[in-house]
């Protein structure tokens, strides 16, 4: 074979690991019960193709191809071993039988497979941080370096937060399965946390210097699609719909320097309108359901903004409305406090000032950054310039987010030249 | 597989009556997962106060009275049972009469060869 043809096929190989490889890997947990075993068997599937495909050619359906091959070195791997531990002969034997069915790789289990492994990795047994990252690792295929260089945490921490996953996985017999019917708005629930939380980490950093990280964002993204043509439950298009309707605005959220522009503030000629689009349709979708949940109503929320031509031709006194019935549904302060934000803008500061002065009163958000900006905000509106700069002190002095305090700082020497 | 399924809570939260309601919902659970083949062991422990700890050191038997640290949630009780996967296990934790007031805590059981069945 010519070294151009070989180069042909590996990068077709390249190409089938790109789009097959999760849900190789997906149906080979299935098939040999272990993730550690399946994961082997990819890796062996997939060396075994780039020798044999450059010889025999492509097969027909390489998926069923490298799952049959990874099924197969797993077993021939455990006979091998059997040498040195009998026990492993009989594992192997029952292993060899009870996965030789073909219907078992048909289409629909396969499909299925996808769903088992992300539910898995967002098992409520696991910790949190781990369901995060077995699902970057598992689902997305991101190594354990990406994965820590989006986190800002060291490899070696992700790498143990997976083996102690995995471990518990086997060892409590967490069950590779998609939920009962029951179990399944809690389970899904799950899931949609972990997708908006790999989301939101890549939108606004908790700290560091970067406020956006577009590979997790784009990450989610992937994710919800994935979801919602696995299982159209309307709260996951709900996500779907709010994640790229927040992401349609990436572009106009930050200045060339790195500095935060507020909704109000951004130009809204760099909004995605594909994005938009996609978006607001989701959202109709989500909503005609009659199931009305969260994620839906947030995103409702932003589909308002995103069809605004200019703050000033919001329709605030939907927003409000909307605000109102996530209220019932999700309770929270902090969507009081946005809530009291939207009534500002439809009834004057003053209102939205009342309400903000009540939920602090609470005493719930008085360590939340953005409950004192917003508070300084409405004052700043109101000519009190000496309480603005009270709550804009505090708000800085409780962020984390380095253009967050440039924004705040920002605003503050804005207040001096205001009063000077 | 076998889970241990370990009931934590304030001892002194239910009264008498409560503690006797509970007493029967708990044997009929029992019953329940005794057909379903799921049940091996159950029952409710005495308070802390009646427990005794012992100690072995240097070959010296220590006797002290209480249990062993002092914490706000104590174990007040056990269901050993068989289910195929943690997901069944938990089903059944979340069906304990105790798990409304307080925490199950779920513990797969190692099975080590060679013990009396």
């Amino acid at each position: 074979m010519s070294d151009d043809a070989t180069k042909q096929v590996s990068a077709l190989v390249d190409a089938v690991y790109r789009s097959e490889s999760r849900q190789v890997l997906a149906t080979l947990i299935r098939l040999l019960g272990d993730f550690d075993a399946a994961e082997e068997a990819l890796h062996d599937a997939f060396t075994v193709a780039v020798e044999q495909w450059s010889r025999d050619g492509v097969p027909a359906n390489p998926r069923a191809w490298l799952v049959s091959t990874g099924r197969f070195k797993a077993i021939d791997g455990m006979r091998r071993r059997a040498r040195f531990d009998a026990s492993l002969t009989e594992l192997a034997k029952q292993l060899e039988s009870s996965t030789s069915d073909p219907e078992e790789w048909d289409d629909e289990s396969v499909e299925d497979d996808r769903l088992r492994l992300i539910f898995t990795c967002c098992h409520p047994a696991l910790p949190p941080e781990a369901q995060v990252a077995m699902t970057l690792r598992e689902v997305c295929g991101l190594t354990t370096d990406e994965i820590a260089r989006a986190f800002l945490t060291k490899p070696p921490t992700v790498a143990q937060r997976i083996v102690r996953a995995k471990a518990k996985i086997r060892d409590a017999r967490i069950p590779y399965v998609v939920p009962s019917q029951t179990d399944l708005p809690d389970r899904l629930d799950a899931v949609l946390r972990v997708v908006y939380l790999v989301f939101n980490e890549g939108y606004s950093a908790s700290s560091g210097g970067l406020l956006t990280r577009h590979d997790l964002s784009g990450e989610a993204i992937r994710l919800g699609r994935l979801l919602i043509e696995l299982l159209p439950e309307p709260e996951a298009v709900g996500l779907l719909a709010l994640v790229l309707l927040q992401d349609s605005r990436r572009a106009a959220r930050t200045s060339p320097t790195g500095d935060l522009i507020l909704l109000e503030d951004q130009d809204r000629s760099l909004w995605n309108r594909d994005q938009i689009a996609e978006g607001v349709s989701l959202v109709d979708r989500a909503l005609s359901s009659r199931r009305v949940g969260p994620y839906t109503l947030q995103a409702a929320i932003a589909a308002v903004h995103a069809q605004a031509a200019s703050p000033a031709a919001t329709d605030w006194a939907q927003i409000v409305a909307l605000y109102d019935v996530l209220m019932r549904a999700d309770p929270s302060p902090v969507v009081e406090l946005n809530r009291a934000v939207a009534v500002a803008m439809r009834d004057g500061p003053l209102a939205g000032l009342v309400l903000i002065d009540a939920i602090l009163a609470r005493g719930d958000l008085g360590s939340y950054h953005l409950a004192h900006s917003a508070r300084a905000d409405l004052c700043r509106r109101l000519g009190r310039t000496a309480e603005a700069r009270t709550s804009y002190e505090r708000a800085l002095g409780l962020t984390r987010q380095e253009p967050e305090q440039r924004f705040l700082e920002r605003r503050l020497a804005a207040l001096s030249d205001q009063t000077s | 597989m076998k889970y241990m399924l370990l009931i934590y809570g304030d001892e002194h939260a239910l009264s008498e009556t409560e503690r006797k309601d509970c007493y029967a919902e708990s044997t009929q659970l029992a019953h329940d997962l005794n057909a379903n083949g799921q049940y091996v062991a159950a029952n409710p422990l005495h308070p802390t106060a009646m427990a005794t700890s012992v100690r072995v050191r240097n070959g010296k038997r220590l006797v002290t009275d209480g249990p062993f640290a002092e914490t706000r949630e104590q174990l007040g009780g056990y269901f050993l049972i068989d289910a195929k996967d943690l997901d069944e296990a938990i089903a059944v934790a979340a069906r304990i009469p105790m798990a409304r007031k307080s925490t199950v805590e779920v513990r797969p059981v190692v099975e080590i060869p060679g013990l009396p069945t």
